[in-house]
């Protein structure tokens, strides 16, 4: 319920400022003249157009963050802006809601100017992410140390005391390298000295297969273990089980075979 | 061969091995007549799968935690240290032909083992079927639930996957809560610290292979025989009285029924293993003390146990600065045992305090005849599914977005409360549905009465029911 919420307020959000945004270039901006590779002051420009229409009132004008209501977002970066904006997780529906990954509330465009924006204070950039140069068992050996205990070990996601950790079956590589090393809400931050490029690499490509793994067995409910399985052992084979039971448990009521047999 | 005894099987046996009047007696044997009667019987043949399916496993699974780095078909798996017991597990899933389908009937005739006692259980407490003479064969039954859970739990753990070591680590907490002997037990059964030594995997192995099966099994044919020996209880009806049992004889015509349900629970696992992916160890990757998943869960029959850790509020007792009672016994050791208890107690309670009523009965009670017990059991079970429940509210939380703590208080009070209004809603059908003489399930079965000379009317039988009712019915 809370996450829907949270969506779709994330959703109007986003619709406002793309009206305005849309807005802002009818009224004659460089972008209707700019040439085919947007120059990277330009970017900049549009970004902090855009940053003051639809991320200032948490974030403040010129980034700096709001006491109570947003953090500076000076010098963290393309990583985390990338991140944030790429996943749908800002705009944020409420100042102190959990972020959740949801539908990105800007088109690409937008999203490149925001994040040259916020890129143009300083700070982290976004990783480079390999998948093909990693390696899938070092992968899986990472998750299990570093992500299962909250992504659970097929990363489906599960419940941490007082959040969400997400389920990762939509994550690309690039999200994976950025939530390693941003660490968002209360996910910790994993720096080059925990988990280095290479190994970001093997965890990126061992969540790609995660999305689809050797998955042999027939119909695969969920795999988040147990809880599906008991469902269908009751829900099919039990009710299976009884159903059979009911039809060939009682004979016609002009069975000739009927017995009686006394005790003793 | 004599023509005589080719003509006649039992004289056959007779001359060779003797024993005529015992193979009369089962092949005339009466089976009464209804639906409920089969459970048992299911849980009975999902047991044959399990031995059959288990059998052809032991041949192939290693009971050993040595490790060696594996080479297998698995692509994430490639290069890792991992034990024989999880490579050999992972080699029957992927290169034995027929492994998989085998270990995966295995694993959901385990659960379907477990259903099918659970709903046997269920019958026989809410017909009054424990009471005196089957009160002997009751306990019986109740022992083997609890051995079939801990069975379970051992074939459960023997993979040594992340599920099976993470199953283990609270199975070790909880041996370890146990007050004052809870450390020398523990590291006894375990052959030291967790995880333990090499001899645990052997022992859990030799445990779930060899020794409670075989308890199981022969506790399942003294079952049997004590059922045999009592003859079947049986629903009151017309003709039916507590010194007889009107039904199907073994031979020819129940045999064959109960063959066919057999057929019937055998493709029923069957096909659940060949077309329902159950326990994907590859996906669970290996075991380490250091690794954790979030949302491990036990296999349904455990699911209480796990409701009971979680629910259970903090609380330790402590005797001079030394936990004398570590939480984990609470709802590992003490909710089972109370839980357990009441089962075993439960002839007794009935006798003493519920019916009332120490007399010997062969007459089943349909579950408005007794409101008393009914409520109360039905009270007793509610309160156990709420914690069974509340095992699985990270995932409610997840899908559905309750809140996680939210849940736990929700359900703690749950726990209190819903048993309350189980009994008396319960209660209050069960003395409706008396009234009305009125069957949930099968509609009107109502009285027959006749018109008299006098222009009077008088019911016909007391004891009318459908079959009866039609047949009247057709002739008045």
């Amino acid at each position: 319920m809370r996450r829907r919420l949270a969506a779709l307020a994330a959703a109007l959000c986003g619709g406002l400022a793309i009206v305005q945004l849309a807005l802002a270039d009818e009224r004659g901006h460089a972008a209707a003249a700019a040439p085919p590779a947007v120059s990277s002051a330009s970017l900049v420009a549009s970004g902090r157009a855009l940053f003051e229409s639809s991320c200032s009132a948490c974030h403040g004008i010129g980034a700096g963050g709001i006491h109570g209501r947003g953090p500076s977002l000076r010098g963290v970066g393309a990583l985390a802006a990338d991140f944030y904006l790429q996943t749908g997780r800002m705009p944020l529906s409420a100042s102190r809601a959990e972020p959740l990954r949801t539908r990105p509330a800007f088109p690409q465009r937008q999203i490149r100017a925001l994040v040259a924006y916020v890129a143009s204070f300083g700070g982290p950039a976004v990783p480079d992410v390999q998948p093909g140069r990693g390696s899938l068992a070092d992968g899986e050996r990472l998750f299990a140390l570093d992500c299962a205990g909250c992504h659970t070990i097929q990363g489906q996601g599960g419940i941490v005391t007082g959040a969400i950790a997400p389920s990762l079956n939509q994550a690309s590589p690039r999200q994976v390298g950025e939530a390693v090393r941003v660490g968002p809400y209360v996910m910790p931050r994993f720096g080059e000295a925990e988990i280095s490029a290479a190994q970001l690499d093997s965890l990126a490509r061992y969540v790609q297969y995660l999305q689809h793994p050797e998955n042999r067995g027939g119909w695969g409910i969920g795999r988040i273990g147990p809880i599906p399985e008991g469902m269908v052992a009751w829900l099919l084979g039990a009710a299976a089980l009884l159903l059979v039971a009911r039809v060939i448990g009682e004979r016609r009521e002009d069975d000739p075979e009927e017995r009686e047999t006394h005790h003793g | 061969m004599s023509r005589r005894s080719a003509r006649d099987p039992v004289e056959f046996v007779e001359e060779r091995l003797g024993g005529a009047r015992g193979l009369r007696f089962l092949m005339s044997y009466v089976f009464p007549d209804h639906w409920s009667f089969l459970l048992g019987e299911v849980a009975l043949y999902a047991f044959v799968v399990l031995i059959a399916t288990g059998t052809f496993l032991a041949l192939f699974f290693s009971p050993d935690l040595g490790t060696a780095v594996y080479h297998g078909s698995d692509p994430a798996l490639q290069g890792q240290s991992i034990s024989s017991a999880y490579a050999s597990t992972l080699k029957l899933s992927y290169h034995v032909s027929g492994g998989l389908l085998m270990r995966q009937t295995h694993h959901w005739a385990a659960l379907l083992f477990l259903a099918a006692i659970t709903l046997h259980l269920l019958r026989i407490v809410f017909t009054g079927a424990f009471r005196k003479p089957r009160d002997i064969n009751y306990f019986i039954g109740v022992t083997l639930l609890a051995l079939a859970i801990l069975e379970g739990f051992a074939g459960y753990s023997l993979p040594d996957d992340l599920l099976s070591g993470m199953g283990l680590a609270i199975a070790w907490a909880v041996a370890m809560s146990l007050p004052l002997i809870g450390g020398p037990f523990a590291t006894a059964l375990w052959g030291g610290r967790f995880p333990g030594t090499s001899v645990f995997e052997s022992r859990l192995y030799i445990a779930h292979v060899f020794v409670l099966p075989a308890i199981l099994a022969t506790l399942i044919a003294v079952h049997l025989a004590i059922i045999m020996r009592q003859r079947h209880s049986q629903f009151p009806g017309p003709g039916r009285r507590e010194d007889n049992v009107v039904g199907t004889p073994m031979w020819p015509a129940y045999a064959l029924r109960s063959l066919g349900l057999f057929a019937a629970v055998a493709a029923v696992l069957v096909l659940m293993g060949g077309l329902i992916q159950i326990n994907p160890v590859w996906l669970w990757g290996p075991y380490h003390p250091y690794l954790g998943t979030n949302g491990a869960q036990p296999d349904w029959y455990l699911g209480w146990l796990i409701g009971a850790l979680r629910l259970m509020p903090n609380l330790e007792i402590s005797v001079f600065g030394h936990t004398l009672v570590p939480n984990p016994f609470f709802g590992g050791v003490l909710f089972p045992t109370v839980v357990f208890a009441l089962l075993y107690a439960l002839p007794w309670l009935d006798r003493r305090f519920i019916s009332r009523d120490p007399a010997r009965h062969d007459l089943l009670q349909s579950p408005r005849e007794n409101p008393r017990r009914t409520a109360l059991a039905a009270a007793v079970f509610s309160a156990v599914a709420i914690v069974f429940a509340a095992g699985s509210a990270d995932r409610m939380f997840f899908q559905f977005g309750f809140g996680y703590e939210g849940a736990i208080w929700f359900f703690r009070g749950a726990f209190l409360a819903i048993p309350v209004a189980v009994f008396v809603i319960t209660r209050r059908i069960c003395l409706e549905l008396a009234v009305e003489r009125e069957h949930p399930l099968r509609g009107w079965s109502g009285r027959i009465v006749a018109r008299d000379a006098s222009g009077g009317f008088a019911p016909v039988d007391a004891g009318s029911t459908i079959s009866e009712a039609s047949d009247h019915g057709g002739s008045t």
